[in-house]
C-alpha cells in the first residue's frame, strides 16, 4: 500500500514539473478575458509557425502587478489608455519599431499619437470604445440625452452604477461640466457630493462591472452605466435596450498592444501586432467581440449593419464630446478617498 | 507607487535572528522533555512556518511601517484612524483655497466596525442555526450519521464563487425566487443589493465550519453520560443543560472561531449579493492594494485587523482553557 | 413526533445548503448562454466541457495541487502536532501562536505577503510556488485536527509502550498513529477541500500562465459565467457523491459485519 502511493506521488510529480522555458517561436500573449477570437490565434500561428502562450487578466491594476513583478513573461500586453500611460511614466515599455508593423496604415489617425501615448511609439491601439448609459425603452419612456437621467428620483432604486472610481467620478464630473482628468480637489468634491446624494436618495441598486449586462438583459433596472460593447451584447440579446452617449460628453477609451521592454521575443510580437491590424484579422476579432475596432479598412468590412450602428461605430461627432482618461499618478489617492466616501455612506 | 522590493540589510540580518531564534527553540526543548525526541518533529514545521508565515509577516509590519520610499513612518497607522490625514496634507499644501475640504474621515474605522458587526451576526446565526443541526445528526444511529456528514461535505466541495453567482440567480428581482413570487400572485420582493443577501450569503458559506466541530464534539461525548444522568432523575431539558451543553462547549468554541474569523475578511460576496453597496474590510484591503496600489496602508490595515483577530482569539481561548475544542473532526 | 422535528429540521437545512447547486445543474442544461434566460434544454455545454483546454488544465492544476499540497501538509502537520504535544508549556504557546497565525490572516494579505516573499527570492512564480503556498495555508489545520485527538488520547500509552520493549519509532507508527488516524484523516480531507476551492492565495502565488478553477472562474465571471463551467461542476458534484457514498458504504461495512 505504501508503495503504491509513493508510486503515484511521483508519478505526480514528474507530471508537474513545470516544462522548459520558451523554445523558438513562440510569443507571450498577456490580455483581457475573452477579448480575441479563438480562429484569429489559430490563423497565425498556422501562417509563421509561432506558438500563441495565451494568458488573460481580469483588470488593469492586476495586470500592472503582474508585468511589474515579472516583466520578461510577456511579449504583448493590451493595457488600457491611462495604464499604457503609466507603463510609459514606469519605463515598462519598449518602443516599437514600425518598420515592422506596415499594417498601422489602416489604423484611424484619428486614434493614433492619442494623449496617453504622446509620440505614439508604444503602442498601437487593439479595440476602442465609449462609456454610455444603456436603458430599456419600456422603462424609460422619456428620450436619453443627459446625465441627468441617472441622478433623477424617478428611477429610485432602478438604477446600475459601474464598480470603479474612474467611471462613476467621471460621470459626475463630467455632468457638473468639469473633466474627468480634473486635479481640483473642489471639483472632486462636488462630483463626490452628488454621487453620495444619489446613493443617499435610494436611486442606485448597485455598482457592478460584468454582471451588468446580463441584468439588464433580464430587465433588473431601467438604465445602466455601461461600455459600449457591453451595451451591444445586451441589445443583441434583448431588442428593448437602447445606448446612447449623453450630450455633455463622455469616456472614450482605448486598449492597446504594447511590447515590456523585458520581453523575451519582441520580433515575434511585433509580427503579432502586425497581424492583428491586419483588415481581415480585426474583423474577426470584432466580429468575435463586438467592440470598436480602430482598423478603418476592417470597417468597410464590416458592413453597413456595423458601420451605421452607434453604438459600435460612432460618429465623429459624438467621439468628439468624449475625453480619455489620463493616469492621474499620485493624485489617485484623493479620488480613492472620495471613492471610499462614496461605498460606504 | 513604485513598491521597492528590495530590503535593507538590517531587516536581513533580523530575519537570520529569527531563524536561528527557531532552531535553539527545537534545540532547547528536545534537551528538556527527557530524551522524548518527539518534540523534535516539530522542527520541520517550525522551519517552514518561519519562511513561509513569520517572514512575510514581518514584510507586512516593514510596509505597515514605512512610506512608499522605504521611510519609517506611522502615517499609515493615522491614516487608518483618519482616513483623510494623507488627503488633507495634500490639501494644505496645494493651497488654502483648499481648507474648506479638510474634515476628518471615519471610512476605515467605519467598514471595520461594520465588518465586525455582520461577522458578529453570521456568527450568531451560524450558531443558531447550526447546533441543533449537529444536534440532530449526532443523535442518529451510525450509518445516517455519516451519510449527513457527507452530504454536509459535499458542498464545501463545489466551487464557493459559482454556488454565490447561484445564489444571485435565486434572488435576483427577476431571478427565480422572484418568478417563482410572482406566478404565486405576490409582489416581488427586493431580496438582493442589501445587507441581509450579504448575510445570508456569509451564513450559507461558513454554516458547516460551524456544524462540524459541535459535531464532533458531541459524538465525542460518552453516552454513558446521558444515561447516568437520566438514571439520576433528570429530565430531557435538565441533561441537554447541564451535561450535553458543557460537554460541547470545546466544540462551539472551535465552531465560532472557525466562522468569525474569515467572516470578518470576506470579500467576494459583498460584491456580489450585496451589489457592491456597502464594503467590507476585505474588499477595503483589496482596494488599498489592488485599486490604490498603497500597500503601506494596506499593509497597515492587515496588521490591525490580526490583531484584532488575535485578541478575540486569546479571549475565546479562555472559555476553553484545555484547547479540547474539537477542530474539525 | 420528535423524529420528524429531527428529520424535517435537518432536510431543511441540507436544503438551504443543496438550493443554489440545484440552480447551477440546471443551467449546466441551458442550451442558451446568458444566465439571465432559458432557452431549452441542451447538452452542448458538457460536450463544450472537454474540448475547452483551458478548463481541462485548470482541473488538472486544481487537482494534483490539491492532492500533493494535503498529503505534504498531512505528513508535516503530524509530525508537528506530535513534536507540539510533547512539549513543555512555554514552547507549546508559541508554537500555538505560531500555527494559528496563518489562519487570523486575511487570504489576501496571505496571499500578498507570499507574493512579495517570491519575487523577493527572486523565485519565479508559477505551479511550484502556488503549491508552496497551499501547503503553508493547509499545515495548521492538519494540526488543529490532530491536536485534540492527542490530547485525547491516553498520555501514558506511549511510555507503556516503550517500557514492554518497543522502539520509539515503533511505538510511534504502531501506537500513537492509529489512535490518532482519525484525526490525521479529517486534516487530510479538511486540506483538501481547502485547497480546492482556494482562490485569493492562488491568485496571487502563480503566473497567469498556471491556473487553477477558482482563478479561471474568477477571471471568466466578470465576462460572463460560460454555461461549461456549470457542466464542470454538475459532473464534480456527481463524482464527489458517488465517490463519497461509496467510501462511506465501505468505511460502514466491518460495523455491520459485527
Amino acid at each position: 500500500m505504501r508503495n503504491r502511493i509513493i508510486c503515484t506521488l511521483l508519478l505526480l510529480l514528474v507530471m508537474v514539473l513545470p516544462s522548459a522555458g520558451l523554445a523558438e517561436g513562440v510569443v507571450n500573449v498577456f490580455n483581457w478575458e475573452d477579448y480575441i477570437s479563438q480562429d484569429a490565434l489559430d490563423l497565425f500561428t498556422q501562417e509563421t509557425g509561432i506558438t500563441v502562450n495565451y494568458m488573460n487578466f481580469t483588470t488593469n491594476e492586476d495586470m500592472l502587478v503582474k508585468v511589474r513583478n515579472s516583466p520578461s513573461s510577456f511579449d504583448v500586453v493590451f493595457p488600457s489608455d491611462y495604464c499604457i500611460e503609466r507603463m510609459i511614466h514606469e519605463d515598462l515599455l519598449s518602443p516599437i519599431d514600425f518598420a515592422n508593423v506596415p499594417n498601422l496604415q489602416y489604423i484611424d489617425h484619428n486614434l493614433l499619437n492619442p494623449s496617453y501615448d504622446p509620440t505614439g511609439e508604444y503602442s498601437v491601439p487593439y479595440m476602442w470604445g465609449t462609456v454610455g448609459i444603456l436603458y430599456n425603452t419600456t422603462l424609460v419612456t422619456a428620450p436619453v440625452t443627459s446625465w441627468s437621467v441617472l441622478f433623477d428620483q424617478q428611477y429610485q432604486n432602478n438604477v446600475f452604477m459601474m464598480d470603479s472610481i474612474r467611471d462613476c467620478l467621471g460621470v459626475a464630473l463630467k455632468y457638473l461640466g468639469y473633466s474627468m482628468n480634473t486635479r481640483d480637489p473642489l471639483e472632486l468634491n462636488a462630483s463626490k457630493d452628488l454621487l453620495i446624494k444619489q446613493k443617499k436618495d435610494g436611486i442606485v441598486k448597485a455598482y457592478q462591472v460584468d454582471e451588468t449586462k446580463d441584468k439588464m438583459v433580464a430587465g433588473e433596472a431601467a438604465l445602466a452605466l455601461v461600455w459600449s460593447g457591453d451595451a451591444q451584447y445586451a441589445i443583441d440579446l434583448n431588442p428593448d435596450l437602447a445606448y446612447v452617449v449623453p450630450d455633455e460628453g463622455s469616456n472614450i477609451w482605448v486598449d492597446g498592444m504594447v511590447i515590456p521592454k523585458a520581453a523575451k521575443n519582441k520580433a515575434n510580437a511585433e509580427l503579432f501586432i502586425d497581424f492583428m491590424s491586419r483588415p481581415d484579422v480585426a474583423q474577426m476579432n470584432c466580429n468575435e467581440i463586438w467592440y470598436s475596432t480602430p482598423n478603418v479598412a476592417a470597417i468597410e468590412l464590416m458592413g453597413d449593419d456595423y458601420r451605421d450602428n452607434l453604438t459600435m461605430n460612432p460618429t465623429q461627432e459624438i467621439v468628439d464630446r468624449c475625453e480619455f482618461f489620463l493616469d492621474i499618478q499620485d493624485f489617485i489617492q484623493i479620488y480613492n478617498t472620495m471613492w471610499l466616501e462614496i461605498k460606504s455612506a | 507607487m513604485n513598491q521597492s522590493l528590495s530590503l535593507p540589510s538590517w531587516m536581513l540580518w533580523l530575519l537570520g535572528l529569527f531563524l536561528l531564534g527557531f532552531v535553539l527553540l527545537a534545540v532547547y526543548s528536545v534537551k528538556r522533555t527527557n530524551g522524548i525526541r518527539r518534540s523534535f518533529f516539530a522542527s520541520p514545521y517550525s522551519l517552514w512556518m518561519v519562511l513561509f508565515t513569520i517572514v512575510p509577516c514581518v514584510l507586512i509590519a516593514y510596509y505597515a511601517l514605512t512610506d512608499a520610499n522605504g521611510a519609517f513612518t506611522l502615517d499609515n497607522f493615522r491614516n487608518f484612524w483618519d482616513s483623510n490625514y494623507s488627503v488633507n496634507q495634500l490639501y494644505t499644501q496645494m493651497g488654502p483655497e483648499y481648507e474648506v475640504l479638510i474634515q476628518r474621515g471615519t471610512v476605515n474605522i467605519g467598514i471595520l466596525v461594520y465588518s465586525l458587526w455582520m461577522a458578529l451576526l453570521c456568527t450568531i446565526i451560524c450558531l443558531v442555526l447550526g447546533y441543533p443541526a449537529a444536534y440532530f445528526m449526532a443523535d442518529r444511529n451510525i450509518k445516517i450519521g455519516s451519510i449527513l456528514v457527507v452530504l454536509f461535505i459535499i458542498p464545501m466541495w463545489m466551487n464557493f464563487l459559482l454556488r454565490t453567482i447561484a445564489w444571485m440567480t435565486l434572488l435576483e428581482d427577476q431571478g427565480l425566487i422572484n418568478t417563482l413570487l410572482k406566478s404565486l400572485g405576490f409582489h416581488s420582493v427586493q431580496l438582493m443589493y442589501n445587507d441581509r443577501a450579504v448575510l445570508l450569503g456569509m451564513v450559507y458559506n461558513f454554516l458547516p465550519f460551524m456544524v462540524f466541530p459541535i459535531y464532533t464534539s458531541l459524538t465525542k461525548m460518552d453516552s454513558k453520560l446521558l444515561e447516568a444522568a437520566q438514571d439520576l432523575g433528570a429530565n430531557h431539558l435538565h441533561t441537554f443543560w447541564r451535561v450535553t451543553a458543557p460537554l460541547s462547549l470545546p466544540g462551539v468554541i472551535s465552531g465560532i472561531t472557525m466562522v468569525f474569523m474569515p467572516s470578518v475578511t470576506t470579500f467576494f460576496i459583498p460584491r456580489i449579493l450585496g451589489g457592491g453597496n456597502t464594503m467590507m474590510f476585505g474588499d477595503l484591503i483589496e482596494n488599498r492594494f489592488l485599486t490604490e496600489g498603497n500597500w503601506n496602508l494596506g499593509s497597515a490595515l492587515s496588521l490591525i485587523m490580526m490583531v484584532l483577530i488575535l485578541i478575540s482569539l486569546s479571549v475565546l481561548r479562555k472559555a476553553d482553557p484545555e484547547g479540547e475544542g474539537g477542530g474539525m473532526i | 413526533m420528535r423524529k420528524l422535528v429531527k428529520r424535517g429540521y435537518l432536510a431543511l437545512i441540507l436544503l438551504f445548503l443543496y438550493i443554489p447547486i440545484i440552480v447551477l445543474i440546471l443551467q449546466s442544461f441551458n442550451a442558451g448562454k446568458s444566465r439571465a434566460k432559458w432557452e431549452g434544454f441542451s447538452l452542448q455545454w458538457y460536450s463544450e466541457l472537454f474540448k475547452d483546454q483551458a478548463i481541462m488544465k485548470a482541473l488538472y492544476v486544481t487537482l494534483s495541487i490539491a492532492v500533493i499540497a494535503a498529503i505534504a501538509a498531512t505528513v508535516l502537520g503530524t509530525l508537528a502536532a506530535i513534536g507540539i504535544h510533547a512539549m513543555r508549556k512555554r514552547p507549546q504557546a508559541v508554537m500555538m501562536t505560531m500555527t494559528n497565525l496563518p489562519m487570523t490572516m486575511p487570504d489576501i494579505v496571505t496571499g500578498i505577503s507570499l507574493m512579495i516573499l517570491f519575487t523577493f527570492s527572486k523565485i519565479e512564480r508559477g505551479y511550484i510556488t502556488m503549491l508552496l503556498a497551499h501547503i503553508t495555508f493547509n499545515t495548521p489545520y492538519v494540526i488543529l485536527s490532530v491536536l485534540p485527538k492527542l490530547k485525547q488520547m491516553n498520555k501514558h500509552t506511549y511510555e507503556a509502550a516503550l517500557d514492554l520493549g518497543a522502539s520509539p519509532t515503533y511505538a510511534l507508527v504502531h501506537v500513537i498513529l492509529p489512535e490518532i488516524s482519525p484525526g490525521v484523516i479529517t486534516g487530510l480531507l479538511l486540506a483538501f477541500t481547502l485547497s480546492l476551492d482556494d482562490f485569493v492565495i492562488s491568485y496571487f502565488t502563480t503566473s497567469p500562465m498556471v491556473q487553477n478553477l477558482s482563478t479561471l472562474i474568477y477571471s471568466k465571471a466578470r465576462i460572463g459565467i460560460e454555461p461549461t463551467l456549470n457542466a464542470l461542476s454538475a459532473l464534480m458534484f456527481l463524482a464527489l457523491l458517488v465517490l463519497l457514498l461509496i467510501v462511506n458504504r465501505r468505511a460502514s461495512k466491518p460495523a455491520k459485519a459485527r
